[in-house]
């Protein structure tokens, strides 16, 4: 099912890396040492990484429809799995694999 | 590199033991994945080593059987990562407390990587630089050393991948909870999950990413005045 040739997936990677290069220096080209932050920049560099996992949840779920079978079922069972375990015995690791297998379980064998 | 001691070393690496298993995870199921899509353990190993973006990798195997348009790639990197132009706006402070900050500090700067610039401590007499430096190097050749990994494995071997790229919004939800647990960043965690649900449902599930992060950043900005007033009630008490 490969549809890029080596070439053009070398291109793919070098596109990536560059625009990933560019998110994560632009801030240091704006600012650099000499240069006064501005109030609200700081602000927003203290409370954004919060709401931007939130978004990155919902992202991953934006494919889900209720409306159509399974109804977000899987999903819904899983995140909850990682949230219970989470609470339980807040180990990173337990709370990813936890809710992983359970919803590879889910898609594999319940709901295919 | 000049002062990347054993010491330093030493100090970085438990802090990095639950990236590690993380990682491990994250990045054997992400070769497998991209093997089950036609490149192998190389391919695994130069997408790590150069983009070393866990989301976006993942994100862009969803791309790897269409055709090739680099300014769409280009433009959803772009936007998958923007949340790094926070994190480095985040850093702009701390990083400045270095006199001249290796460059690969903010090269490596991921998700992970950040959190740990965020938290860890080094101890006295180690240098915060380089102890910086491990930090991201060595999580960094967790995140080459699994997917490569992975993609031998799934070389070799055939999976049913159905259901493994949850993986990824496992990982969002744990670091989500984690921050759910900072009370007073209740209010910047709801503005976003506010903002980005509600415009899911207005533009839809293919369009709503840069709408949220628009949104996003003027709710935040409008409640600027009662957060910093809450901050600063908590820092004073």
């Amino acid at each position: 099912m490969t549809a890029l040739s080596s070439l053009q997936m070398a291109a793919f990677i070098a596109v990536m890396a560059a625009a990933t290069v560019i998110t994560r220096f632009l801030p240091f080209w704006i600012f650099p040492a000499n240069r006064r932050i501005p109030g609200a920049v700081l602000y927003l560099g203290r409370v954004l990484p919060y709401a931007v996992s939130a978004l990155l949840v919902v992202y991953c779920l934006k494919g889900v429809s209720i409306a159509a079978p399974p109804h977000g079922i899987p999903e819904a069972v899983s995140v909850l799995l990682i949230v219970i375990l989470h609470g339980w015995k807040n180990n990173t690791l337990l709370s990813i694999a936890g809710g992983s297998f359970c919803y590879v379980f889910l898609i594999q064998t319940v709901f295919h | 590199m000049r002062k990347c001691s054993f010491a330093a070393l030493r100090a970085a690496f438990p802090h990095t033991i639950p990236v590690l298993t993380g990682f491990t995870f994250l990045g054997l199921a992400y070769g497998i994945l991209l093997a089950a899509h036609g490149f192998g353990p190389l391919w695994a190993l130069a997408t790590s080593l150069f983009v070393f973006a866990g989301s976006m990798q993942y994100f862009a195997l969803g791309l790897l059987a269409l055709p090739f348009d680099p300014v769409s790639v280009f433009l959803l990197t772009l936007t998958v990562n923007a949340r790094h132009l926070f994190y480095g706006i985040s850093m702009l402070e701390p990083l400045r407390s270095l006199k001249k900050p290796h460059p690969y500090l903010i090269f490596a700067m991921c998700d992970e990587t950040f959190s740990l610039y965020c938290s860890a401590k080094e101890p006295e007499g180690v240098d915060r630089e380089a102890f910086l430096l491990w930090i991201a190097a060595l999580n960094q050749f967790y995140w080459v050393a699994a997917s490569t990994a992975g993609g031998l494995i799934g070389s070799v071997l055939t999976f049913n991948t159905a259901g493994f790229d949850f993986v990824l919004t496992a990982l969002f939800v744990v670091i989500f909870l984690g921050q759910w647990r900072d009370r007073p960043h209740r209010i910047p965690a709801l503005a976003g999950l506010g903002s980005t649900t509600l415009c899911l449902m207005l533009f839809g599930a293919q369009d709503f990413l840069i709408p949220a992060m628009g949104l996003i950043l003027m709710v935040l900005l409008l409640l600027r005045r009662p957060l910093e007033v809450q901050r600063k009630g908590e820092e004073a008490s």
